[in-house]
């Protein structure tokens, strides 16, 4: 232990050298240490948050040479009564339920597959961990050629050789009568394509911290198989899984980046999410700021909702372990 | 267990040896798991294979009907991407073809002069990409240093309403991107900071402290408390305890935690949409945007896509024992 014998030599000198510097106090080193990052957190979160609260009972567009008007709750009951905005809401479920639910069931299999060690199985966990890595406007792009019904791939992998015939995925067309709904399964695939991999990551975590002796257990009881899944993984695995459909609930009523990059609402205003209309109303067209700001927290009192029962469950588990 | 022996196995024990999993049949099962694992994983990365192959790929071959895997491969991609380019007239183009022959042109002209087209100077992406560097290089260092304190103080002592802090400051990595900017950008615009570096850096710090905090304070609550009451114990202050005793064991903490900020900043899209346009744009949305300009260039696109490919690769197999972490703020460690 050279350096703990150097680190205390030093101790020694400094010691020796200078009288007893008056010392901070833990309460103020706790100040020092934690106000820059707070002060840093409500300065650009918790007023824009505020400030944001007031515009949405205002008029305000962001471009007019206006001061806001106050309209009380006519932006929300605007926005309530709405049935375009409703469809964007109702679109927006749709794709949380389809993509996180698919994404527990591929997230899940995946994590069964590799969860018993083979020679190469960490290397390809690995590789299956990229696409949640990658940024999601470039996801969102690069599938879009992907889904290019002349000369992308993915036609030709699942079989479709003649353009003509084949399924224009972005344009929700299949051999040129129109499929309503496809566009937005062509987004629900990527975004399984690229975040089944976390649900992977947090069940794999789950997995491993079964013990073995109660599969053994279970082996010398004669269970079968699927007595075991159901009655020792399944339960063990709940908690991380039940998480990672959270996480993923949140992300999905967030998605901004990856229909940007793929459709852009399109085609019409089937993939149109909510976080992609309220971005072109508050930057496109009109800048309809404080009807913006208004919906903008409809969304955010949606995501909170969801957010709590995260944190709750997050707080529960931390109990218990 | 006949084999146990003394002094343990003479080879590294890789395979489970659990008394249901050593027959024939098991053993069969695994191999085949291991072969549907290897499928799964090759058909998962075809997007990923696609993107880095047609990078090389000239436009004439992307757009090629059927799409081919085996081609000649052409830095087309990234001299569009990279560059400002005019289309040669028909006079002037045998007096290039001479140039490019007598070996005046270098290979960027070249590669460019065979789609018919001469450089005029470097492309906005050059500078989206600086813009980017800057931006995601000093956010990540300020708030991975606001983290580190902050994260010490969360760990070490009894803050008032910690877990209501520790909570609050989750929390605002869960906002949407698009709520969030509508007042950031009024207020940026009060502060003349909207599209300016300062602004950008300023938002990817905040967007980027709650994981920091989160991952930091993960980290440093295991190193064990016993390290530092000993040094305190040999008169060490508070101060030199956190600069000479924790920094040095949280380390490998921050490596992981500063790799996950550089890669989300790198990657982040919505603010710098939003909130830039020309000045401190950053290169996601320009990749985007890069659709507008006479049919979509897709050769340059796939080149821009690499340049986020390579280090999200790289980023997953020297993170892959921390992306649990990173990926969860943190909440799951094992």
């Amino acid at each position: 232990m050279s350096i703990n014998e150097a680190q205390v030599s030093t101790v020694d000198q400094e010691m020796k050298k200078q009288p007893r510097r008056r010392q901070l106090s833990d309460r103020s080193i706790v100040n020092l240490f934690i106000w820059p990052a707070l002060l840093l957190l409500i300065a650009m979160n918790v007023f824009p948050l505020f400030y944001s609260l007031y515009l949405g009972f205002t008029d305000y567009s962001a471009i007019a040479r206006q001061q806001p008007v106050w309209v009380g709750f006519q932006n929300f009951s605007r926005i309530l009564n709405d049935e375009q905005l409703w469809k964007y809401f109702a679109t927006t479920g749709r794709f949380a339920l389809l993509s996180v639910g698919l994404q527990t069931l591929v997230g899940f299999g995946l994590a069964m597959l590799v969860n018993e060690k083979f020679k190469g199985s960490g290397l390809l966990t690995t590789l299956i961990l990229i696409p949640m890595m990658i940024s999601p406007v470039v996801v969102g792009l690069f599938w879009k050629l992907m889904y290019n019904p002349t000369f992308g791939f993915f036609n030709y992998l699942i079989g479709f050789t003649n353009p003509s015939t084949a399924p224009d995925w972005l344009a929700s067309r299949f051999a040129g009568t129109p499929v309503p709904g496809m566009a937005l399964w062509a987004v629900v695939i990527v975004d399984v394509w690229m975040w089944s991999p976390f649900v992977m990551l947090l069940v794999l975590s789950g997995l491993k911290a079964i013990p073995d002796y109660l599969y053994e257990a279970a082996a010398i009881d004669r269970a079968s198989a699927w007595f075991q899944f159901w009655r020792i993984t399944l339960p063990q695995v709940t908690p991380l899984l039940l998480i990672a459909v959270l996480f993923r609930t949140i992300e999905a009523f967030k998605a901004f980046d990856l229909i940007m990059g793929m459709t852009g609402g399109g085609p019409g205003d089937q993939t149109e999410l909510i976080s992609v209309n309220l971005y072109r109303q508050a930057f496109l067209g009109q800048w309809r700021t404080g009807r913006a700001s208004a919906l903008a927290y409809i969304i955010l009192i949606i995501i909170i909702a969801i957010s709590n029962l995260y944190i709750r469950y997050l707080n529960q588990m931390k109990g218990e372990s | 267990m006949s084999n146990f022996r003394e002094d343990g196995p003479g080879y590294p024990v890789t395979e489970a040896s659990r008394v249901d999993k050593v027959s024939p049949i098991s053993r069969r099962l695994r191999s085949l798991r291991a072969i549907t694992v290897m499928v799964i994983a090759i058909i998962m990365l075809i997007p990923v294979f696609v993107m880095a192959i047609t990078a090389f790929k000239s436009r004439s071959v992307i757009v090629s009907h059927p799409p081919t895997i085996f081609f000649k491969p052409s830095l087309e991609g990234f001299v569009f991407l990279f560059t400002d380019r005019a289309v040669v007239s028909k006079a002037r183009q045998p007096e290039f073809k001479a140039a490019a022959e007598t070996g005046e042109l270098g290979l960027v002209e070249r590669i460019a002069l065979e789609s018919g087209q001469e450089v005029t100077g470097p492309s906005d992406y050059v500078n989206r990409l600086k813009n980017s560097l800057i931006i995601a290089g000093l956010s990540t260092i300020f708030s991975v240093v606001l983290g580190l304190f902050a994260a010490y103080a969360f760990s070490r002592f009894d803050v008032l309403g910690k877990d209501d802090l520790l909570f609050f400051i989750l929390s605002t990595r869960m906002l949407p991107a698009v709520v969030v900017t509508i007042p950031l950008f009024l207020m940026f615009r009060q502060l003349g900071l909207n599209d300016t570096h300062l602004g950008m850096i300023l938002l990817y710090t905040v967007f980027n402290l709650s994981l920091a905090v989160w991952l930091l304070k993960g980290f440093i609550d295991e190193i064990p408390v016993e390290y530092e009451e000993a040094a305190l114990v040999d008169g060490y202050s508070r101060i030199q305890t956190f600069f000479k005793i924790v920094l040095p064991q949280t380390m490998t903490g921050i490596a992981a935690t500063t790799v996950f900020c550089l890669i989300f900043a790198w990657n982040e899209y919505a603010f710098a949409l939003m909130l830039t346009s020309d000045n401190a744009r950053t290169a996601p949305p320009s990749i985007a945007t890069m659709l507008g300009r006479g049919g979509i260039e897709w050769s340059a696109i796939a080149a821009g896509s690499l340049g986020f490919l390579i280090p999200v690769v790289i980023v997953t197999f020297a993170l892959r024992n921390y992306l649990l972490r990173g990926v969860t703020f943190g909440a799951v460690r094992k």
